[in-house]
């Protein structure tokens, strides 16, 4: 094989790239992608302040264990919100990418479809992670007091939550074939939000929800996040929630994706 | 290329079979392109350009027979950066820069050539700062055309790239293409426009129903077709005789003028000025055009079957 090539790099000295092609130019490319796009913005960083500065209206009212305990509980459901909202929005660029056929341009080139959701699921958490700390940082200023520790342990919790949900926006990316997915499945979220207990304490909701509650996706996320400020025992069926949800959303979006991206 | 007789074949296609549902997309092709080669792919839309284009480029894998790119799988191709594309199909990201694009598909190979050299060589250095979204789609065709230059291919395959543009959008993409494979790379390209195969391949492969029916130079593939039709006017002409004569494809009569396809024309002639009333005799050669419609309408199968086999020969 040493017939020569009439490109300049000889036949036998090319070489595929490490990685399948992983590399931080692309990355970094992306990321300015979401930078530059106002409606991610929006979605990830401004909904869950607005949440966060509605619900502190509301405060009073549902006020349990204490008025500063409530707004931190609704500080770090916000952040589990955000976070997921994020990380969903991300994780569904494939969908987008998909309808507009640069999935299809992508596989004229060297990267390996791993390591294209590898970067899809980076992308998604770096963005889940700003709307953590953008939540965290309104907080402190409107008042919200933590030890120095919880506020570390509890963001980093909340942040984990993306990748539950970085796993669920590769599902829908793969399941709808869509420019506007993020439209569909914002209500989807909204429902998980609510009755996983991220806004209101599940306590105070109706008996009905009070019972699909631990079934929901945001339940065990949302508990454990919460965990280091409520302290008590550890449930261990939260720990489970994020097991089972997170492989049952992966488990979808890798079998949709060998649909997608199989070579027939 | 220093090794004549061991040199890697561009593509080397051996009996490619490939069906969707009950549709047989390609039905059976052999295809051996060696490098720097510059063939184009003719045929009208369905033949199969496309089908074979993407079991080329591991897009799709042939229900039977063997695919094998510079010696290789079409994947491992692709992964090295030996083969690359300008497909109608792929699309590109809207909110990203022409340079932007450029630098991201860089960055998935090895060794690409520099960004600022592809974009001048496709033409669009002026668009390097632009939107993708922003730019038509003739200029969005030359930044593929540039994405495609960055592996610094051995193979490129372009499937229908002017589809769309308009005449002078269509002849600076291909003086584009033209000047680049001047430098020796293997182009593949496949298009419905006569005129393209016509003036920028050095090979014609034509293809009809997922067969090729003729394959050869531009002036070789005119002759398939058997190059001559004679007409001439004649008053009661008996097509049964004149079908049987040696040579001849087809009568068409329209009152007393009749038009006769044949591959011996002065045969023909003979006949009908020695043998009938027959005056004002013309006869005319094919030009590529009539080889293409003679080779891919549905109406020729004979015809195809007798050119598929010259073509063998």
């Amino acid at each position: 094989m040493n017939a020569k090539v009439p490109g300049t790099v000889p036949l036998a000295e090319r070489q595929a790239p490490p990685l399948g092609g992983f590399n931080l130019t692309f990355l970094a490319i992306e990321v300015r992608r979401l930078v530059r796009n106002r409606r991610t913005v929006m979605v990830t960083l401004v909904v869950p302040v607005v949440l966060f500065l509605l619900f502190k209206a509301n405060r009073r009212a549902v006020a349990v264990g204490g008025l500063g305990f409530t707004a931190a509980m609704t500080m770090i459901g916000i952040a589990v919100y955000g976070a997921m909202l994020a990380s969903t929005s991300g994780g569904a660029m494939v969908s987008i990418e998909r309808a507009q056929g640069w999935s299809r341009q992508l596989r004229l080139t060297p990267l390996s479809p791993t390591a294209y959701i590898a970067i899809k699921i980076i992308v998604a958490m770096l963005l889940g992670l700003t709307s953590v700390a953008v939540v965290y940082v309104i907080g402190s200023i409107d008042g919200v007091q933590m030890a120095p520790s919880t506020w570390v342990l509890t963001g980093i919790l909340a942040w984990a939550a993306s990748l539950v949900f970085a796993s669920f926006g590769l599902f829908m990316g793969y399941l709808l074939p869509s420019e506007n997915v993020m439209q569909i499945i914002s209500p989807v979220l909204g429902v998980f939000s609510l009755l996983g207990g991220l806004f209101i304490p599940i306590a105070l909701l109706p008996s009905v929800m009070q019972d699909v509650a631990p079934f929901m996706p945001t339940y065990g996320v949302a508990s454990i996040a919460r965990f280091p400020l409520v302290g008590g025992a550890f449930d261990p069926t939260w720990l489970l929630s994020v097991v089972v949800w997170t492989a049952a959303f992966a488990a979808a979006a890798v079998i949709l994706f060998r649909r997608d991206t199989r070579r027939t | 290329m220093g090794d004549e007789h061991r040199a890697v074949a561009a593509i080397d296609l051996r009996d490619v079979h490939r069906s969707f549902g009950s549709v047989h997309a390609v039905d059976g092709i052999d295809l051996h392109l060696e490098l720097g080669e510059i063939a184009a792919l003719l045929g009208p839309n369905g033949a199969g350009k496309t089908t074979t284009i993407d079991m080329i480029l591991g897009l799709g894998r042939p229900d039977q027979g063997s695919v094998s790119v510079l010696g290789m799988s079409p994947s491992a191709a692709v992964s090295r950066g030996l083969v690359s594309a300008v497909m109608q199909t792929g699309g590109l990201l809207k909110d990203i820069t022409v340079r932007e694009t450029a630098r991201l598909t860089a960055s998935l190979y090895t060794e690409p050539r520099p960004v600022d050299e592809v974009l001048e060589r496709a033409g669009i250095t002026h668009l390097a700062n632009r939107l993708v979204g922003k730019c038509s789609g003739g200029e969005q065709q030359r930044v593929r055309f540039a994405l495609a230059l960055l592996p610094d291919p051995a193979l490129m395959a372009l499937d229908e790239p002017t589809a769309g543009m308009d005449v002078e959008g269509r002849r600076d993409f291909w003086s584009a293409i033209r000047r680049d494979a001047e430098r020796g790379r293997t182009v593949l390209f496949a298009t419905h426009y006569l005129e393209e195969a016509d003036a920028y391949a050095d090979r014609i492969i034509l293809l009809r129903q997922g067969r090729i029916v003729a394959d050869g130079t531009a002036a070789e593939v005119r002759n398939l077709s058997s190059g001559r039709s004679v007409r001439a006017s004649l008053a009661d002409a008996d097509q049964g005789t004149l079908l049987s004569l040696p040579g001849v494809r087809s009568v068409e009569i329209r009152g007393d003028r009749v038009l006769i396809q044949t591959t011996d024309s002065d045969a023909v002639a003979k006949y009908l000025l020695t043998a009938t009333a027959a005056h004002d005799v013309e006869i005319v050669a094919h030009n590529l055009e009539d080889a293409f419609l003679a080779l891919t309408s549905d109406e020729s199968h004979a015809a195809l079957d007798q050119a598929a086999e010259g073509s063998a020969a």
